[in-house]
């Protein structure tokens, strides 16, 4: 089969190849001589610097957006540089070549980290203790690392006394630094183990920095007016007349942007951000607007169904030999249709960035995600080399993917360029959600066919959305069995780890969505909805085959063909999601009587990819009004083996919030398309999950000491199949469209069989 | 036209519009920038500041109801940054991205003023206008439990 190609440490795709390119970039820091900025301290790799006081500092590429990133990279150096953790401290680095493929996404950042930080930090502890050694006048063989010191002989020696007299030249080859070796886990001193967030203190405070609260004199603040579509917009006209009676109001200016990335923007300038405001709402523009102005969700979701009836449309991902023939061979099938709506990313702080230049470089304040995607933009927009451009980094007010795609840069630098001045663009709300790249409605359509005694014999699985990859990174687009590329994360899920005989995983790109908005990459992104599909339908699968959800599930989890796994990342493979499967089962009370209305529904999955599988399963526990509809969810219970956890507190912190986002998908959020713009731009009509709907929650973790995997999202592709099989169990009736509300519940209460 | 008030114990005079919100005056005006912009229409809680003590939501403040009166932003909750809600908030470790929390904390402190052991009901009432977009609400409830035990306890 077609693997989906990940960003491993040891691929050969291209995200492979980048990573790689970032351990040369450590290479080339180890190899740096003792010169000017050895003088500061000691730097045997780019990833971090000891200064002759000891302090560490630790250069963090990955975005903070409440993941605690810093903290458990730090830790992992750390670990491995025997430091002590006290003397830590973290800089998140603004955007440069030096670091390699910079982003933020995909639960990627410990899991790519891992292996590179460990080794990064060995160098550090074996430099340290030569020069200790010597220092100390002992072999250094008789001397060990702990706690930022080097003992022998019955001396010991500080790390920054060793950097501030030491001779710190040493260097490893490449081929040197990926063979060292990393410690056994019996020795881990500070993976696994408690601490608290590194970035927290300052987030309790009002100190710490956002996008929106850079700032630097003599800036002028604009607010956009958004165009009436995502794309082929252009501007005819504006008059400004009735803004120049705002006081502070400075112009209006059409943008010029050769990326194409904000086309038929106009940007409202003004001497503060409530004049920009003010006046961005007296200004009209007219427009001549894009092809797709009077499409709706309706359209969308047409267009995707169509696709997926053309068996010739999309990308084969999975494509085994026989599919055809077993569906013919069948002795039942059962075919089902899945669909989710449009939904928001609505990360609390609006895009914005501050722009301007300063000795020849532009400068860009504002909180990013994926920094090496945006610079490209960046370039051809400002028609200037991506070496004087640099993203400087900020806390982020909230990522979930909506920080992938930079294309908010992109018009505060136009404008920095345009007018001469520092701008600091900020959008409202409305501004914000308008111009989201808000994840696709999607359309699925998914087969089994059944043999003798229920047993499965082939599965079909057919998905299509728009395609944020296609769109925005087509690099990152491996091709099918077929030869057409696909956006592997608008498929990632169909890919299943169940035996389920000849299987065919298809991927469809709606074309009408791709121009229609930006289709984006939001929280867990394909998996969270591809699942909505994958484990509904196992539970209406079980039943046509006679049995119960749970023994279905499992006894599909063999590990046998495809799914045995493999070193490193999936050891042990369909097993382990078996096993924490079972778990859930057994920690829920699967099986045990429940009052009247009241359903225990299970979900389970690998995570983001099959590649770095994160095992998980929730139990929802819900009770479902009768009369209304309406739901309410009592309990989510989750299992989750994501091998070594590094930062354990941080891991449950990511647990927690992403089943609630589940939840919140399930439940809460969805909007609709309609005239080529999302429908609910503001909380007065998009309701997140809040305080009062959260349910109990219990969370465990498989002790593992396998390679370290994603948490940041995983949880969220459980719980809204979780939800609806829960619902079927109280009810009877199955949902089959993400979000669920009442009276869809209450129809398909009235049509159950 | 200014407006004349106190802001964590010191007088600003402020040149904006009477109209103009609160909160961009206690951010670009006054330079205090922990108050954040959310939704802007009063319904995420994340510029929630107090006004003579009473939690109020300075997006859809006009700057003018501030005249005379006393402002307390995150930055001025506590002298030394050391209130029982933002040493419980560390305790639960209770922040993800942050962006809402000055406002979740300035939402709960009024909460304890006049219900300094709040019951899970009165907590989720109080608390149900404050967004968390990460959905840290299980970590902050339990911090708001925590700074209600500590300070019954000093009591």
């Amino acid at each position: 089969m077609n693997a989906v190609p990940i960003p491993s440490p040891t691929a050969t795709t291209r995200r492979g190849f980048m990573i790689t390119v970032a351990a040369a970039g450590a290479m080339m820091g180890l190899a740096a001589p003792v010169g000017a900025e050895a003088a500061e301290g000691f730097e045997p790799t780019i990833w971090y610097r000891i200064g002759r006081d000891g302090t560490v500092t630790v250069n963090v590429i990955r975005a903070e957006m409440g993941q605690h990133v810093g903290t458990a990279i730090a830790r992992i150096v750390a670990d491995e540089l025997e430091a002590d953790w006290s003397k830590v401290k973290i800089d998140h680095v603004d955007s440069a070549a030096k670091w390699g493929l910079m982003v933020t996404g995909g639960s990627w950042s410990v899991w790519q980290s891992y292996p590179l930080m460990s080794q990064a930090g060995a160098a550090g502890r074996i430099t340290l203790i030569e020069e200790g050694a010597k220092l100390l006048g002992v072999d250094p063989k008789a001397c060990t690392a702990r706690d930022s010191m080097v003992s022998g002989g019955g001396k010991s020696i500080s790390y920054g006394d060793i950097v501030a007299r030491g001779n710190m030249g040493r260097t490893f080859t490449a081929d040197e630094l990926g063979k060292l070796p990393i410690k056994p886990a019996s020795e881990r001193r500070l993976i696994g183990k408690a601490s608290t967030q590194l970035d927290i203190p300052a987030k309790v405070n009002g100190t710490a920095l956002y996008g929106l609260d850079a700032k630097v004199p003599g800036m002028v603040f604009a607010r956009p007016k958004i165009p009436p579509t995502r794309n082929q917009s252009k501007v005819v006209s504006i008059d400004d007349s009735a803004a120049k009676a705002v006081p502070g109001y400075i112009s209006s200016l059409a943008l010029e942007d050769a990326s194409n990335t904000v086309p038929g923007w106009v940007m409202v300038f003004a001497d503060s951000f409530v004049a920009a405001n003010n006046a961005c709402d007296l200004v009209n523009v007219n427009w001549t607007s894009g092809e797709t102005a009077k499409t709706s969700e309706a359209d969308l979701q047409k267009r995707s169904a169509e696709l997926i009836a053309d068996p010739k449309a999309g990308s084969l991902v999975v494509e085994d030999p026989g599919v055809d023939a077993a569906f013919a061979a069948a002795k039942s099938k059962l075919e089902r249709t899945y669909t989710t709506a449009s939904a928001l990313h609505f990360q609390m702080e609006p895009v914005n960035a501050l722009a301007f230049e300063r000795d020849g470089v532009m400068e860009i304040h504002t909180g990013n995600q994926w920094q090496s995607l945006a610079l490209p933009w960046l370039s051809k927009a400002l028609g200037r080399p991506e070496d004087k451009i640099v993203l400087k980094s900020y806390m982020l007010g909230g990522g979930f993917g909506r920080r992938l795609n930079g294309d908010y840069a992109v018009p505060a630098a136009l404008a920095a360029k345009a007018i001469g001045k520092p701008v600091k663009m900020v959008c409202t709300r409305a501004d914000d959600t308008l111009f989201d790249s808000f994840r696709s409605p999607s359309v699925q359509v998914v087969k089994m066919a059944f043999g003798e005694g229920g047993k499965v014999t082939a599965m079909d699985h057919a998905a299509a959305a728009g395609w944020p990859t296609q769109v925005m990174a087509p690099f990152f687009m491996p091709k099918g069995a077929n030869d057409v590329a696909y956006d592997p994360f608008a498929i990632s899920g169909a890919n299943h780890w169940y035996s389920v005989g000849a299987q065919r995983v298809r991927a469809v790109p709606n074309d009408l969505a791709n121009i229609a908005f930006r289709p984006g990459w939001l929280r867990s992104v394909g998996p969270g909805w591809t699942n909505w599909a994958v484990e509904s339908f196992m539970d209406e699968a079980a039943l046509v085959a006679g049995k119960d959800p749970l023994a279905f599930r499992l006894a599909m989890l063999d590990g046998a063909g495809r799914n045995a796994g493999s070193a490193p990342n999936a050891v042990g493979g369909a097993k382990r999601q078996a096993a924490v499967l079972a778990r859930l089962a057994k920690k829920a009370g699967w099986g045990q009587p429940l009052p009247k209305n009241t359903g225990l529904g299970l979900a389970t999955t690998f995570g983001q990819e099959r590649d770095m599988p994160t095992w998980v399963a929730c139990a929802a526990r819900v009770n479902v009004d009768p009369a209304t509809g309406a739901v309410k969810v009592e309990k989510l219970t989750l299992v989750v083996d994501a091998g070594t956890i590094v930062s354990p507190d941080g891991a449950l912190a990511q647990m927690e919030g992403a089943a609630l986002w589940g939840m919140s998908l399930a439940l809460f959020e969805g909007t609709q398309f309609a005239d080529g713009q999302v429908q609910d731009t503001n909380l007065d009509s998009y309701t997140p999950l809040r305080m009062a709907d959260v349910p109990e929650i219990e969370v465990e973790f498989i002790e593992s000491t396998e390679a370290p995997v994603g948490l940041g999202e995983p949880a969220t592709t459980v719980v809204g199949p979780a939800i609806g099989n829960a619902i079927f169990h109280a009810s009877g009736a199955r949902v089959r469209h993400l979000p669920i509300r009442p009276d869809a519940v209450l129809a398909a209460l009235n049509t159950r069989t | 036209m200014t407006t004349t008030f106190e802001i964590n114990g010191r007088k600003v005079t402020i040149k904006a519009p009477d109209d103009s919100p609160l909160l961009w005056a206690i951010r670009d005006e006054v330079g205090l920038t922990g108050s954040k912009f959310g939704c802007g229409i009063g319904a995420c809680g994340a510029c929630t500041v107090h006004l003579n003590g009473e939690a109020v939501r300075s997006c859809v403040t006009p700057v003018n109801a501030a005249a005379g009166a006393k402002v307390t932003t995150i930055e001025g909750l506590d002298p030394k940054g050391a209130h029982p809600l933002q040493v419980a908030w560390i305790k639960a470790q209770a922040p993800q991205c942050g962006y809402c929390q000055s406002g979740q904390i300035m939402q709960a402190a009024a909460l304890l003023k006049t219900t300094p052991n709040p019951t899970d009901a009165q907590i989720n009432d109080a608390m149900n206008g404050n967004l968390c977009r990460c959905m840290a609400y299980v970590r902050i409830k339990q911090a708001i439990k925590l700074a209600a035990g500590s300070q019954g306890s000093r009591a």
